[in-house]
């Protein structure tokens, strides 16, 4: 007899299998914005303070990657680097990379507005008071910097979940991957698994992405004076 | 690194096919989007009961899931309940899924920024409900709305690229062939960054001269 298709879902190791796949997207989502936030941060301070010429690099680069979808980056990295460089680089460290370097260019763009959005006369006052330099940047700069960014860094980690999804199109086994593997090996058993399972998943990305757009709105709420 | 010219001048018919298919299917999308937006951030500005609820819902069912698992849920995931659509139903309905609560957002910030001054002044100057949001209430809560409009017109072009995963034949999908096919992976990529360039760039140098233009009307400087 057919089941009715959700069993699919828990099937074996099935349940377990599809967490797992959802722990590479997320993976790969917190190591490209660790290594982006750091990027980021020097990309911020050196296009608030770097030379003119550098300011316009940083910024031609963040248009880049506004401009040109991440699909079109995962594609040109992943399709191009392996036969030009000859090195095997996988689809994993493909993903990091374009991910790492988006993610500078967006967080640069979050530390640049906030230290911009910084007002003047709290650092003459600052210095009126005479507060060294290191003082000033740890009690006065960085902590409201560091208020003004973080709903904008929370939003941007959600995005950068979503749109981990799509490094299945360049053939890492992540959960919607082994989601089609289980629906292969289902296909007669349970012909409506496909249902079930992109079901299911489409339910696991919200439950990663919601509580942090949720955050983020309370962050922003709460220290938005 | 040399590239094959010929190869790239009989490769462009199929790369314009392919961007008329971005083309139409971003402006179907993009248009469906608005009207969504429009329709869903009046409900929620005049708090109708249980639908604005069900459209919070919604907006946050689309905000925090990907379009890729949307498409896929649509396309393999539905047939399977007996609701079958073509890969473009598909693709536009997505992606009007997608856009239709960004669209919703931006107008919503829109019709919030109207000052309350503005609308207790039309109100008491006895303008009806209907001429307070034709004249007072909408020309200003669009002019404010316009860069985040445009904003996510952009995001939805640039979004078109993930429906060759549900089998159409747009850019991605041609550049993956060819490159399958022939090998010529510089070629075929270069031919792809260029596509994406000449769609998107036009759109967003519009949206930065529009937003200008918008500013200058509203505060003249």
């Amino acid at each position: 007899m057919q089941n009715s298709g959700i069993e699919v879902l828990f099937e074996g190791s099935n349940f377990e299998r599809l967490l797992g796949g959802l722990l590479v997207t997320i993976e790969i989502s917190f190591l490209s914005i660790g290594i982006g936030t750091l990027l980021g941060i020097l990309m911020g301070l050196l296009r608030t303070l770097g030379s003119r010429p550098l300011r316009f690099i940083l910024r031609l680069y963040l248009e880049t990657f506004r401009i040109i979808p991440i699909l079109v980056w995962l594609y040109v990295v992943h399709f191009s680097f392996s036969p030009l460089l000859h090195i095997d680089i996988s689809g994993e460290a493909t993903s990091i990379l374009v991910f790492s370097l988006w993610g500078a260019a967006e967080i640069g763009d979050l530390v640049r507005g906030a230290l911009q959005s910084m007002p003047k006369h709290q650092v003459e006052s600052a210095r009126a008071l005479g507060l060294s330099s290191s003082q000033l940047y740890r009690h006065i700069l960085i902590p409201q910097a560091v208020r003004r960014m973080l709903p904008g860094m929370i939003n941007l980690a959600t995005r950068m979940i979503k749109t981990t999804s799509l490094v299945v199109l360049i053939g890492v086994i992540e959960v919607v991957k082994i989601g089609q593997q289980i629906i292969e090996l289902g296909v007669i058993k349970a012909p409506t698994a496909s249902f079930w399972v992109y079901g299911f998943i489409f339910i696991l990305y919200f439950s990663v992405c919601f509580p942090l757009s949720r955050l983020s709105k309370k962050v922003e709420s709460r220290w938005q004076n | 690194m040399n590239l094959d010219w010929e190869f790239i001048y009989e490769s462009l018919p199929l790369y314009s096919e392919a961007m008329w298919l971005t083309v139409k299917l971003a402006l179907l999308a993009i248009v469906f989007s608005l009207l969504i937006g429009l329709l869903f951030s009046i409900v929620l500005y005049y708090k109708v009961k249980i639908v604005s609820d069900v459209i919070k819902i919604y907006i946050e069912l689309s905000r925090n899931t990907p379009l890729l698992v949307q498409l896929f849920f649509l396309y393999y995931g539905l047939p399977k309940i007996g609701i079958h659509f073509s890969e473009m139903t598909c693709a536009i309905v997505g992606m009007t899924f997608l856009g239709g609560s960004y669209m919703t957002e931006a107008f919503r910030g829109g019709f919030e920024a109207v000052s309350q001054s503005q609308i207790e002044s039309g109100q008491s100057i006895g303008l009806s409900k209907l001429q307070l949001i034709r004249y007072v209430i909408f020309p200003q809560a669009f002019a404010i709305s316009i860069p985040s409009l445009g904003a996510n017109a952009i995001f939805l072009l640039k979004e078109t690229s993930i429906v060759g995963a549900i089998a159409l034949m747009d850019l991605m999908n041609v550049a993956k062939d060819l490159i399958g096919m022939h090998y010529k992976t510089a070629e075929s990529l270069l031919l792809l960054v260029l596509a994406y360039l000449v769609l998107v760039l036009p759109l967003s140098l519009l949206l930065t001269w529009v937003e200008r233009k918008v500013r200058y009307a509203e505060f003249g400087d």
